[in-house]
């Protein structure tokens, strides 16, 4: 748990300590850590960048790569460069919003779940067992259409299909966790059960979460992006990766349309891979899966 | 384990009702009325129609009649009718069907052999540069949107170097083999037509290839780290105290042992081929249930839509059981233990 | 060739790559077996005695050096080339395993495994004449109804029953050295008896020459004409074997013998040597012994002693004439207390 707090810097010593952290990494994981950085401040500060509006019309229309449009111009005459910055203003936030809603309701519903058992605990796991018989993208399809095109409701549809993965990570460390001798010791003391669960029980349960929510996100992001290429998540003229990779598609003599965002997901996913990766070793000390 | 498997099987069933009772929730929520999502909105104003669907699917009845109803056509093979094709929902995916299996069964041959000769190579080299070239060409199968690999080597292979033909399963004026599976390789091998085998084949090689690399890291992984594990057993220094060669030890011993948790994974793979099929049919034109699916969501065809959901669930219960079922007969450990 | 020794080993030594540098596991042994005859090789776990074995064998993980000479019939087994030791092992040298579960390929089924040794080494033989033949090992080593037990997995038989099968695969070829490691250590006190005399009743119908690995003395005893008993990687006692009973000088092998439960002195408590036996990582300087020996001096932990000649047997200790004595200072003194 010492690792999560050292994910959240606050204070020097902090500080200090994310930094011996992220040299306990291997380098695939600096690096993933590095691209992962680079993505954040794009989309923090993108809007300041020197760049043409990515919606503006500005150049001629399907100009392969030049010195004025390092990555070309798309059907309309945008520049693919500007759009692909500006794209992580969008799949990487409805990535994070998608794996931090999934991994708390997931995570709630799983410990309690583990934690209360009964009831709670067979229709909260077969509705997990539910969800996860659809494949992913169809699930996600069809709740999407339901909801409605747009990137939220995207995001909804993928925390739906998301959640039980963590509830089933999340039920089967309570029910390890729960039989350990602190935790009797604690309900032998006389301690509530609210209090046993949230101070003894889930502070020790988070390892196996963060490790499968970072190497998840990279997932969610090609899901969204995916919803995106079918229609149903991000609505033209907005330049996200997959809507632009669609475009791309139709416009297929014009490679270079769907280059910039295929590498943006491609860096993304990778990046969270290696992360993950790393983490796994330095956190997990049970040894590889 | 017998008793797991029992209970595996049925499970399935229960699992099946799950999955329809979400497709009817989900029916029901459409933009807040069950109609529209079995009428399309241009026949809205045809009293006619509306009312043979109202009837066909009880919308006049209150809730739990609907679902009783819907379960009931459901049974019967009735999904609704398409909006965009017209014709109902049940037969546009029996058409289709075949093509989407011959793509997920061509990509999972490509997947496990490639991931099982990449994880036996790595085991056996490990820690040399094939060994990490190979986990980096398999990763990169897994990360890589199969939406965005599929045009960039359709583009590569089809328009700059020539290698195989464009979208589709066949030239654009070839007929289809007459034949029973549906899977076009095989009915032209069946119909004993050789340039019709051909065809389809390079057709459907390079969609295989790539739905098939995503993955080919889940394989390999898994190939590499429980060969390494079976090497180090002792019946592995037994058979070698018996004089069996490298060969021998990799190929009777070690490699059998190893393909156990490979079955395991299997039915997960199975899982993401149909993520990815969906997305490869987009891009390759391919005239399979995926890109039903997609073409079906960009105009919000909600009867196809849900009837590809629930017949891809079905499918993947189904690989899941299978796999199960697989892993308990080739492991005779667990055959006779309760 | 008739004189020469049916396996002669010189100054054997096995070595690991550890983080600071190789570390040896066997520090040069030197052991002899005659053909027909039984060797028993006795020491605690990490004695160093299985690994030596491994070792001639070429059954060692590939990153262990080994170094030495192990003449079998006058063929040099170190360094051997991999395919011409294969011809040898399970034809002419067959191996039987501590734990016949995990020795057994638990997905095969046991008449399969054994067929496997006999075609290994016979690729002509017939699959009916091989069957044949499977059917008779699991006869003759006493396992009942062999037609149906040939098709059973390992799981599927008793622990007994799998070292029985276990002893019939090793004999697939009519080999001429059975190298037995622990083959009744993880058997119920029954089982290892009949296990043993299963053993010593073919090495003697065959004529095969046997190495006997054990921790037990118990176990040698009776069935060995010669021992030797290993610790810390090294030879530190040799002889015959009721030598090594009646008249043995070593510390160490007095006290495996006072180990040894026996009918007559049932009612005394079982004595055990004190402490554990040095990790090969952290040897300690001088004899190895000596930090849990009772009559080390100073000037046994300095100097490692070699084998020597003493009395009847060879041993390594620096006070084994005082030992053989048993009168003067500390060792009288242990004497009265009746600690050796």
């Amino acid at each position: 748990m010492s690792a999560v707090e050292t994910l959240r810097p606050a204070s020097p010593s902090r500080a200090r300590r994310a930094w011996t952290f992220v040299r306990r990494l291997p380098l695939t994981g600096q690096i993933g850590i590095l691209i992962l950085l680079f993505w954040a401040v794009t989309l923090l500060t993108v809007q300041f960048w020197p760049l043409v509006d990515p919606l503006m019309m500005a150049g001629r229309r399907l100009q392969p790569p030049s010195a004025d449009h390092w990555l070309g111009t798309d059907a309309l005459g945008r520049d693919v460069l500007s759009r692909t910055l500006h794209g992580s203003t969008y799949t990487i936030p409805v990535a994070l919003m998608v794996v931090v809603s999934a991994v708390v309701i997931g995570s709630a519903l799983g410990a309690a779940a583990g934690y209360l058992g009964g009831w709670t605990d067979a229709v909260i796991m077969r509705a997990a067992d539910v969800t996860l018989s659809f494949p992913p993208i169809l699930l996600a399809m069809t709740v999407a259409a339901t909801l409605g095109p747009g990137l939220p409701n995207a995001g909804l549809a993928m925390v739906i299909v998301w959640w039980p993965i963590y509830a089933r990570l999340m039920r089967a460390q309570v029910l390890e966790v729960r039989t350990r001798e602190h935790v009797e010791a604690a309900i032998a003391g006389g301690a509530g059960r609210g209090r046993v669960l949230v101070v003894h029980i889930l502070p020790l349960c988070w390892t196996p979460t963060l490790i499968n929510a970072t190497m998840d996100f990279g997932q969610v992001a090609l899901l969204a992006a995916s919803l995106s290429f079918i229609g149903l998540g991000a609505v033209p003229p907005s330049p996200e990766w997959g809507s632009m990779i669609s475009e791309g598609a139709a416009k297929f003599y014009s490679w270079w349309i769907a280059f910039g965002p295929g590498m943006a997901i491609l860096s993304v996913v990778l990046a969270t891979a290696f992360l993950g990766d790393g983490l796994r070793d330095v956190l997990d000390r049970r040894g590889p899966k | 384990m017998l008793r797991y498997l029992i209970r595996r099987v049925l499970g399935v069933p229960f699992l099946l009702l799950g999955v329809a009772s979400v497709a009817f929730i989900l029916s029901q929520s459409t933009k807040g009325d069950p109609l529209s999502a079995l009428v399309p909105e241009r026949m809205m104003n045809n009293p006619e129609i509306v009312q043979a669907v109202e009837a066909q699917w009880g919308l006049d009845k209150p809730l739990p009649v609907r679902y009783v109803v819907y379960m009931k056509n459901l049974v019967q093979g009735d999904m609704g009718t398409s909006f965009n094709t017209r014709r109902p929902v049940a037969r546009d995916i029996a058409e289709r069907l075949p093509a989407t299996l011959e793509l997920v069964v061509a990509a999972m041959i490509v997947g496990t052999t490639l991931g099982m000769a990449i994880g036996l190579l790595s085991a056996r080299f490990r820690h040399s540069i094939f060994d990490n070239a190979a986990r980096g060409f398999a990763l990169l199968g897994s990360s890589l949107p199969i939406f965005w690999s599929g045009l960039i080597m359709l583009y590569i292979f089809s328009v700059q170097l020539k290698w195989t033909p464009g979208t589709g399963r066949l030239d654009a004026r070839t007929q289809a083999p007459e034949g029973v599976t549906g899977f076009y390789t095989v009915d032209a091998l069946l119909a004993g037509n050789g340039g019709l085998f051909i065809e389809a084949l390079s057709h459907l090689a390079l969609p295989a290839l790539v739905l098939g690399w995503s993955v080919i890291g889940i394989v390999a992984r898994l190939v590499r780290s429980s060969l390494l594990d079976a090497l180090g057993q002792d019946y592995v220094r037994t058979a070698r105290a018996k004089g069996a060669s490298d060969r021998v030890v990799l190929i009777n011993h070690a490699l059998r042992n190893a393909l156990i948790p490979v079955l395991t994974v299997l039915g997960f793979t199975f899982a993401y081929l149909i993520t990815g099929a969906v997305l490869t049919e987009a891009i390759f034109s391919w005239p399979g249930i995926g890109s039903y699916a997609v073409s079906a969501a960009r105009s919000l065809d909600y009867p196809a839509i849900g009837g590809v959901t629930i017949v891809g669930a079905t499918a993947f219960l189904l690989a899941n059981l299978v796999t199960d079922i697989a892993y308990a007969w080739a492991n005779p450990r667990i055959k006779v233990s309760g | 060739m008739s004189a020469a020794p049916l396996l002669e080993i010189r100054d054997l030594r096995a070595a690991f790559p550890g983080p600071h540098g190789p570390v040896e596991a066997v520090r040069g042994i030197d052991l002899m077996l005659d053909a027909g005859e039984v060797l028993g090789v006795v020491g605690e776990s990490g004695s160093g005695k299985s690994v030596a074995m491994m070792a001639l064998l070429q059954l060692l993980p590939p990153s262990a050096i080994v170094s030495g000479s192990a003449r079998f019939k006058g063929r040099e087994l170190v360094g051997m080339p991999r395919g011409e030791i294969r011809q040898i092992l399970g034809q002419e040298i067959g191996c039987i395993f501590q734990d016949p579960l995990s020795a057994f390929n638990p997905v095969l089924t046991i008449g399969d495994q054994i067929l496997e040794a006999i075609r290994l080494h016979d690729r002509k033989i017939s699959t009916q004449d091989a069957k044949r033949r499977v059917l008779d090992l699991l006869a003759s080593v006493s396992i009942p109804q062999p037609d149906r037990r040939v098709d059973q997995y390992p799981h599927e038989f008793s622990g007994g029953m799998r070292q029985r099968a276990m002893i019939a695969m090793a004999l697939a070829n009519n080999p001429s050295l059975l190298i037995a490691d622990e083959p009744t250590t993880a058997l119920d006190v029954t089982v290892q008896a009949q296990i043993l005399d299963l053993l010593r009743q073919l090495a003697a119908e065959r004529g095969i020459g046997m190495v006997l690995i054990t921790h037990d003395l118990g176990v040698v005893a009776g069935m060995a004409r010669d021992i030797a008993v290993m610790y810390g990687g090294r030879v530190v006692e040799t002889g015959t074997a009721d030598d090594i009973f009646y008249d043995t000088c070593h510390p160490y092998t007095r006290g495996l013998i006072a180990a040894m439960p026996r009918l007559e002195k049932i009612t005394e408590k079982l004595v055990s040597i004190e402490g554990t036996p040095p990790s090969i990582f952290d040897r300690p300087a001088g004899c190895s012994f000596a930090p849990r020996c009772k009559l080390a001096l100073p000037d046994c932990r300095a100097t490692d002693p070699s084998l020597r000649p003493v009395h009847r047997t060879s041993v390594a200790c620096l006070r084994a004439e005082e030992i053989v004595a048993g009168t003067q200072g500390a060792v009288r003194a242990e004497f009265e207390k009746g600690a050796l």
